[in-house]
């Protein structure tokens, strides 16, 4: 259906390039576009292209599959493009990229990814076994836990995603929310694995995944990662029957209701929006409620915010490919020093996808001593008193 | 002559490995722009950093007789940067900074590449009480391009085209040399481009990049009022545009007029919407004007021959938005990506016979169609688009609007307009009709600066 859609649709881009801008054209907002600046690199310059291979004008080729599978499907494009069928650009992108998989014509990083997902059940091929081994005898879910906590693959792998679960679990606890996680026996969200366009083993991970949250009696879901959120809340099979939430909502409820108790720490923090909780599900005002809730935080913007907030670069699997990586010019080392400048002490992420991008840039622009890459309940768990 | 190979290996050494490109992919992309003239590849793409650099790359193709293209976004939509006889396409994209605001003498400095977006972004957030004259091309239209177009902003109507707006060049010679054109010749300050030296600027505005490379570019700012209002008026009858544009113009109150004419929404059709833009600093100064702009259509408002739309603020917002993104919905009107339209300046008294024809041709060829005109200067001219809309992946639409434009420009120049932003065919056809003696002498400047013609060559082409 969605490739049905796109090959009817796609010659309908005028190349006109508002999707390169934020609101205030103050610069690139397209990661790609803003990394490579080949006219071929924004999202116009894409949809040409895939116009023109669907007509045979261009033969497909690794360059052609790298300037699709380069998008980070941060909905920069959608949200600023004037024309109506602006909703629709990210699917006939995937649409895209999904014939390509079909065909076989893949970047053989982005097939790698599909294969250690397939048999690992995660991007890295690491042990499924050691998915919990971050977990630390963190009670696995039962009935009767309101909610279950999806931690997905980075916050499993990963050691900053396995930092960022600890603080979450800590959080949950001191507010005494009851709640469980799978443990190894949680699987890939597939959130990726759907924007890069395989769609059969997005099927096969949706439907394990649904099966495995019923046979549990899951009534409502918890993740980590605003990618698992996004895929469960609107990719998924509506037939699950669960409730998805990202964290930082239930965070944002317990703050509210004075579940947790804080002690003061004067301390300068600019966030950044996960591509995945903003622009595509409108989740801007909860991550910046519980930092205002913590005394002594305070909250700086950085110019490009919410809706036009940049992308760190980690989308459509790029946290783990990083085909926008090796240049000054590559986002998440961009995003960084727009965080430095504003003279915040940390830079609050609430996505390990994003944690793991902007805390390798700060590394690559020697920023470590002052800046820091916290995630939300990181901040938090640090200000409970 | 040297391979393709030492040419890509040379243009590597000038810009870097990831700023040069003779794939596929960007060979089909700069072949091509988004209107309707016939796609030709580059043999390369090149994104330059650097004025040195785009010396470099210039004295390279001069040496070895390799066509040049200078391009900023290809929004002309009429093929101009599209290379008709290969060689190297420059994008100019990567030098996009904007180098300095004199606040007091009221001009900016920006690089080859920086874009109207960026530009009007930089002035909002550092210099507030500046602007400058924002044409509605997208955002993504370069700067020094609509000037060499002899692009038209939301200042036309008080200060004309925005090349006349232009305060200073610097420029790379087909031959390599960087020359300074107007004030900044002679003097760290860039407040003319011209008098009272002799003005050089007019060797490089309007040639389409067929006798040198702007690197720089000093544009004059205008002050930015604190409250900015459009005022809609509506006519049925098309013989009376011109005296109410000329009204309009009178009370030297108005900032900018765009007439539109469509035929759907089916509520549009046959209706004549003048927008009329002021500004001011204060309720009363707006007010006043508001009351001028009434003065001077209040009889044929009275004969109710001019009506007044009262507009929500929420349906003023997409008037008054810089640039309009509405003009760029047109292009989706056919649902199908295409837009193109000839834009003759011409006098204003042409407005009915052009609308006329707009009708005739657009029925005729079975094509979409609207028109937005602007007011140029004083009411000394205007430029009156003949805008088609038309679906890509339709071929025999897009001939057919290509015919439909093909048949507006040759009637516009009868009629005694000059077309804008010519594609090459309408150059040849503007060239035909110009006076002998002019095109020699355009003819001999070309030899002189571009010894080779290596500088966008197919464009401007005198035989």
């Amino acid at each position: 259906m969605m490739q049905q859609k796109y090959v009817s649709q796609i010659h309908r881009c005028f190349r006109c390039g508002y999707c390169k801008f934020p609101t205030d054209y103050s610069s690139f907002n397209c990661p790609p576009y803003q990394r490579f600046r080949f006219e071929t690199y924004s999202t116009g310059g894409r949809l040409w292209l895939i116009y023109a291979w669907l007509k045979g004008e261009i033969e497909w080729s690794e360059h052609l599959a790298e300037i699709l599978y380069t998008c980070t499907t941060c909905r920069n494009c959608a949200e600023q493009c004037p024309m109506k069928f602006a909703p629709d650009i990210i699917d006939w992108i995937v649409g895209a990229r999904s014939d390509m998989v079909e065909k076989g014509r893949i970047p053989p990083r982005v097939a790698r990814f599909f294969e250690a997902v397939q048999g690992y059940s995660n991007p890295f091929k690491l042990l499924r076994d050691d998915r919990a081994s971050w977990a630390n005898g963190t009670k696995l879910y039962s009935p009767g836990d309101e909610f279950l906590l999806y931690i997905g693959c980075l916050g499993s792998y990963d050691e900053n995603g396995q930092k960022m679960a600890k603080s979450l679990v800590s959080v949950l606890k001191a507010a005494e929310v009851p709640f469980g996680i799978m443990g190894k026996d949680e699987e890939c969200c597939g959130n990726e694995v759907y924007m890069l366009g395989e769609m059969g083993l997005f099927q096969n991970i949706a439907e394990r995944n649904i099966q495995k949250f019923k046979k549990l009696g899951v009534r409502k879901i918890v993740t980590l990662c605003p990618h698992g959120y996004h895929a469960m809340k609107n990719n998924y099979p509506k037939a699950g029957g669960f409730e998805v939430y990202h964290y930082t909502e239930l965070l944002a409820e317990l703050t509210k209701a004075k579940k947790l108790k804080f002690s003061s720490n004067r301390i300068k923090v600019t966030y950044q929006d996960p591509c995945f909780l903003g622009r595509h599900n409108n989740i801007y005002d909860e991550p910046r409620q519980v930092l205002q809730y913590i005394p002594g935080i305070e909250l700086v913007e950085m110019e490009r915010n919410r809706k036009d907030a940049f992308c760190c670069g980690g989308g459509s699997g790029n946290f783990v490919m990083d085909l926008l990586a090796g240049d000054e010019n590559s986002p998440a080392r961009i995003r960084v020093r727009e965080a430095y400048a504003t003279g915040a002490d940390i830079l609050a992420v609430a996505c390990p996808g994003c944690m793991t991008m902007l805390t390798d840039a700060v590394k690559t622009e020697n920023l470590e001593t002052k800046l820091t890459v916290h995630d939300i309940s990181q901040i938090l768990a640090r200000s409970l008193s | 002559m040297v391979t393709t190979n030492a040419i890509h290996e040379s243009l590597v050494k000038i810009v870097g490995k990831s700023y040069v490109s003779a794939s596929r992919e960007e060979k089909y992309f700069y072949a091509r722009d988004g209107g309707l003239m016939p796609p030709h590849e580059p043999d390369f793409v090149v994104l330059p950093r650097t004025t040195e650099e785009v010396q470099e790359i210039v004295r390279l193709a001069n040496r070895e007789k390799i066509p040049i293209v200078p391009a900023g976004a290809g929004l002309a939509l009429t093929g101009l940067v599209i290379p008709q006889k290969g060689g190297i396409v420059v994008d100019m994209k990567r030098m996009d900074r904007v180098l300095e605001v004199n606040e007091k003498a009221r001009y900016v400095i920006v690089e080859g590449g920086t874009t109207q977006g960026a530009l009007k972004s930089y002035l909002q957030k550092h210099h507030p009480h500046l602007r400058h004259s924002i044409p509605d091309a997208p955002p993504s239209a370069t700067v020094v391009a609509n000037a060499v177009i002899h692009g038209q902003g939301r200042l036309a109507h008080q200060h004309g085209f925005n090349s006349d707006m232009v305060s200073g060049l610097e420029v790379v010679l087909p031959t390599g040399e960087v020359c300074r054109i107007g004030s900044c010749s002679v003097s760290s300050y860039w407040f003319s481009k011209g008098p009272p030296l002799p003005d050089l600027s007019g060797l490089f505005l309007g040639w389409f990049g067929t006798t040198g490379i702007i690197t720089k570019l000093g544009l004059k700012l205008y002050p930015c009022k604190k409250l900015r209002d459009v005022m809609v008026l509506l006519t049925d009858k098309v013989e009376l545009v011109p005296d109410i544009l000329l009204r309009l113009s009178h009370t030297e109150m108005v900032e900018d007029t765009v007439i539109s004419a469509q035929p759907l929404p089916l509520r549009f059709r046959g209706t004549f919407w003048i927008m009329t833009y002021i500004t001011g600093d204060s309720d009363e100064e707006l007010e006043f004007k508001r009351k001028m702009v009434w003065d001077a259509v209040w009889d044929y408002f009275q004969s109710r021959d001019v009506g007044f739309i009262s507009t929500s603020p929420e349906g003023k917002a997409p008037l008054l938005s810089m640039p309009s993104k509405d003009t760029t919905r047109f292009a989706d009107v056919a649902k199908g990506g295409g837009f193109q339209y000839a834009g003759p300046i011409t006098p204003i008294e042409k407005f009915p016979a052009f609308i006329r024809k707009l009708e005739e041709v657009a029925a005729k060829y079975n094509v979409f169609y609207g028109s937005t005109t602007r007011l140029i200067g004083s009411g000394h001219c205007m430029m009156f688009s003949f805008s088609f809309s038309f679906n890509r992946a339709n071929p025999d639409e897009m001939a057919r609007a290509k015919r439909a434009l093909d048949e507006c420009s040759k009637f516009a120049l009868e009629e005694g307009a000059v077309l804008w932003k010519p594609d090459v065919d309408e150059q040849k056809m503007i060239m035909e009709k110009m006076d002998p003696n002019t095109l020699e002498l355009m003819r001999k400047i070309k030899r002189l600066l571009d010894p080779n013609g290596i500088m966008n060559p197919g464009n401007w082409e005198m035989r």
